[in-house]
Parts: C-alpha cells; structure tokens; sequence
C-alpha cells in the first residue's frame, strides 16, 4: 500500500528525516515509534505531501506521489491527522466532518449523512452540534480522527492521536482505530503510548535520529538492545540485562 | 422552508419601499444603503467568508468604474454591456492578484497590504495616463433614458442596485449552503487542516477572490452611472476599501446579512448628519463613536443584536 524508498528531508544542516525506508501493507495497522525529535511527524509531512522531500520517493498504491501537493495526495485516498489538532474551531463538528466528506459529493444532505454515519463510529454523534472550540482534547483527537475518515482513505495516518488522553479515554479509543481498520483502512500511527501500539499494531518501525534503526512485531522490538538504546541511551541495554541477572 | 423567509421578506420590503416612501431624499437613501450592501457583501465574500482580508478592495470597485465608463466615453459601448465588462475586469484583477499572492503564500496581514498597494497604484496610474481622463476624472455625459443605464427617475437606479443587491445576498445564501462555501470556510478557520482533507488552497482562494472583485466592480459601474462622474481618488482611494470593510464589520463578517445591516446604519448616520446639521466631519465623528461602542460591546457586529433576540425565543 505504501513504500518509502530512501527518503530524507534535510533542514539545514540537519538530517531531520535520513534515507528512511519502509512499507506499510494493505489491511496493516502499523506503527511508527521512536524518541522525542526522532523525526516521525517530519517524515509524515514528507510522505503526505506537507514537506517536499530532498530524497526518495514515495509510492502509494503503487503510483510514485513523491513531492505532491497535499490535496492531490488526499484525494488519492491517503490522509493524515494532526499531532497538534487543528479544529476548524467556529465551525461545528458536523460542519467540520463536512468538511472531509465533500471531497467526494458536491451534495449538501450527502455529505451530513457522511458527518453522522462517520462521527458514530467514531463516538462523537451525541456532539455533532456542538463548536469545535468547545471540544475537550479527547473530542478533538476524535475530531481529527473523523475529519480524516470522512474524506474516505485507503491509508490513513495518525499523528498521536492518543496524546494528551487519559487511560479511559485510551481504552476507548483503541477499539474505534481496531474498527476502522476492519472497515478496511490501512492504518499507520505514531504513537507514544506503548500500551496502545503494543495491542493495536502488528508492525512497527523504530525511527531514530531521523534513521529507521528497526522493524518488527512490537514485542520483539521491545527487547531488542538497539531500540532500548534509543530510548535510554548508550549502554542502557546492557545495564537493564545487568540489573535483570541481578 | 422557514430559511427562504427572512431574504423573501427582505426583498418584499425592499421591493414596496419606493412605493411608498417617494421622495427623492428617501429614494437616494434606499440607493445607498443598497450600493453599500452590494460593495460590503464583495467584500465580505472574500474577507468574511474565505477570510482573506483585504485592505485594498476599492481596486475591484476602481477597475469596474473606469472599464464601463472608459468603454462608453471613448468608444460609446452601452454601459449595460459595459457593467457585464467590468465584472469580467474585476474578476480578472481578482484573480491576478490572489494568484500573485497566493502563489508566493502571503497571507493574513501580509495580504491586506498587498492588495492596499495594488489599490494605490491603479489610482496613481489612472491619474497619469491619458485615456482614463488623469487626475481630471471622466465625466459621463448627461443622456438620460434606461437605455443608457441613465434613468430619468431615481426609481429606476433604485430597482436596478436592488437586483445587484438581491444577487449578492443569494452569493451569499449559496456559499452558506454549498461546497464551495464550506472549502472555504475551512480555509478561514484552519488552512493546513484544509490542504490535509484534500482542499486546493489555492484554487478556492483565487475563485473567491475573482467572485468578490466581480461583484465589487459591478457596484463600480454603478457607482459611475449614478454619479456620472469618477476619477482616481474617489473610485480607487483608501476610503473606499474602508467603506466596505466597515460596512461588514459594523454588520457582522462573515455573515449573510451584515452588510446589508451595517450599509444601513452607515447611510443612516451619513445622510442624517447631513439633512439635520450642516456641520462638517459631524457623521465622521458619529461613525469614530459607533465603531468603538460596536468593537467593545458586539465584537461580532450590529447581527448579534438580532441573534440574540432569536436565541431568546428559542429558549
């Protein structure tokens, strides 16, 4: 569904995103973790179109999208959410969802029924009227999440849409991302909270540096030395291993 | 049903107020009000509801005045024809400058000024060229029939502002409605958010830009075969971009009505300054007045009075 080949965005001097390959299969919920100023939001940018990579290519759906604009990427049925939500904040959440599902109806009452088939799914029917300003963080994720869901994507990437949530709050929103993928979404998220990757994705790449340094099912890249090391630092490994013998 | 009530009674009212009120005084008002509604709401198409805030609108309104007005005076084109021109010319500015912009990403206050210096200098090339009359202006001559666009009654300005003025308000209706409106209303709220759900940024904004100096040189044209009379300082000046913005926003921005209610209470203050006193800069010092007591009290514009009112009755 998608394969990055090579792929860096260069800020000055800094390799912000550094020859990052990987591939996302369809059907996949995959993951993209990795440390603080890693990289991932960067590289979502390159692959999205918001950020014009200095190397690489990018494929999606087996067409070379490399360096298109944002619009024509989504339109093609891959969309993004942002970290840092971004409600259109004096609209409502069904003027907002709206918003996504006249990408593909120019019809009005089409695209409220859109609104409210996607905001039960995921969760947020009771709030359609509400303004989006007035939204907690939790209903602003979820806003992000359906905003994107709306406009109908083959592969959809989510920026930690689980930062800033509350335990409950991520109990609840684990289910909706299971059940969008069953609805047949590819999924590919950044995230932060590991319970969360551990039990939705079944493939997640390690990004260090800007640098994929590891690939794999979550539970082994969980004891791998060279991910610990990322995270923790030189020799961290070692010192757990130490402390485990002990 | 209940949403065509408000513009239908609106256009009944605004349809029977010459029949009924048929002094030349009260006729010239309805004029005003309406050629203010008319510029405000081009205005407030782009600033209003795309957000994009301009500073420099009377370029649209400068561009429609002096293409009718040239066309008729120089080579004697009809100025009905002429009006259908300058609303292709004002759609063409608009179109050029928001491309310019756009495509070098200039936004917010960076826009406004932008579109204030495209402003000043059609005023500064009108006055120094030839043909547009210079600093002179154009005079139109006095041939007064409705075939000339030159009405011997004032009614017939009166009904010919009025359908430009219906047209804009249905512009608007039609936005509030559409996909088109909804694109940009995404824009005004939250661009990055837009391009992520698969909006063309660009090409919405040049839309609305070439629709708004559409719009806003057809009042032009208007202005002109009204007055029969331009020149640069009056059609391209900084008081006339001021008009129409103030106009919306004492109204309401971003609203269907608010330049209709603030072209109102604008023409309100100015002619009735002027019938009552013949102190000069009186109606300046009332409107300095009006717009601090409307920014500090109703920051939303004069509408919020009328939203309120309809919330209490639903609650």
């Amino acid at each position: 569904m998608l394969e990055v080949e090579g792929l860096s965005k260069i800020y000055g001097g800094l390799r912000a995103v550094d020859r990052a390959s990987l591939r996302v299969a369809e059907g996949a919920i995959a993951g993209l973790i990795g440390p603080n100023g890693a990289g991932k939001t960067t590289l979502f940018a390159a692959i999205t179109g918001f950020a014009l990579p200095d190397e690489g290519r990018v494929r999606f759906a087996g067409v070379d999208i490399t360096g298109r604009a944002p619009h024509r990427i989504c339109a093609q049925g891959m969309v993004r959410t942002f970290q840092i939500t971004q409600p259109f904040a004096q609209l409502s959440v069904r003027e907002n969802i709206m918003v996504g599902a006249y990408l593909h109806t120019p019809d009005r009452d089409e695209a409220a029924a859109r609104a409210e088939a996607v905001a039960r799914q995921v969760g947020m029917a009771a709030l359609l009227d509400r303004t989006a300003a007035g939204l907690t963080v939790a209903g602003r994720k979820r806003l992000e999440l359906a905003r994107a869901l709306a406009t109908r994507p083959k592969l959809l990437l989510l920026d930690e849409v689980m930062a800033g949530l509350n335990p409950s709050e991520i109990d609840e929103i684990i289910p909706v991302i299971r059940g969008i993928r069953d609805a047949g979404v590819t999924v590919f998220l950044i995230e932060h909270v590991m319970r969360a990757v551990m039990s939705l994705a079944e493939n997640v790449h390690v990004l260090s540096y800007g640098k994929i340094i590891a690939e794999g099912a979550p539970r082994v890249l969980a004891a791998d030395p060279v991910v610990i090391e990322a995270y923790l630092g030189h020799g961290a490994a070692q010192r757990l291993a130490g402390a485990a013998h002990a | 049903m209940s949403a065509w009530r408000v513009p239908v009674a609106l256009l009944a009212v605004a349809l029977a107020y010459p029949l009924v009120f048929r002094t030349n005084f009260a006729i010239n008002f309805g004029v005003l009000v309406l050629f203010f509604a008319v510029i405000g709401q081009a205005w407030n198409i782009a600033g209003g509801f795309a957000g994009q805030l301009s500073f420099g609108h009377a370029v649209f309104f400068g561009t429609g005045a002096y293409c009718s007005t040239i066309l008729h005076v120089k080579l004697g084109i009809n100025p009905w024809l002429g009006l259908w021109a300058s609303a292709a010319a004002g759609a063409l500015v608009g179109a050029f400058i928001a491309a310019l912009s756009f495509r070098f990403g200039l936004k917010g206050s960076y826009f406004a000024l932008i579109t204030l210096a495209f402003a000043e200098a059609f005023r500064i090339l009108t006055n120094a060229v030839e043909f547009t009359g210079g600093g002179l202006g154009l005079l139109i001559p006095l041939k007064r029939s409705a075939a000339n666009f030159q009405f011997p009654e004032r009614i017939g300005f009166y009904y010919t502002i009025l359908a430009l003025a219906a047209l804009s308000i249905a512009i608007a209706l039609w936005l509030k409605r559409s996909r088109f409106g909804a694109r940009l209303a995404a824009i005004r709220e939250n661009e990055d958010a837009a391009r992520a759900l698969g909006i063309d940024t660009f090409r919405e904004k040049v839309k609305i830009m070439a629709l708004s100096g559409a719009l806003c040189a057809a009042g032009g044209t208007f202005y002109a075969q009204y007055f029969l009379y331009i020149d640069p300082v009056v059609v391209f000046g900084a008081d006339k971009s001021v008009e129409m913005l103030l106009v919306s926003m004492i109204g309401g921005t971003g609203t269907v009505y608010g330049p209709l209610i603030g072209a109102f209470l604008l023409t309100l203050v100015g002619e009735g300054t002027r019938a009552l006193t013949n102190a000069q800069g009186l109606s300046l010092i009332i409107y300095g007045g009006l717009l601090i007591v409307i920014i500090a009290f109703l920051p939303n514009g004069l509408i919020d009075l009328f939203k309120l009112r309809w919330g209490r009755r639903r609650a």
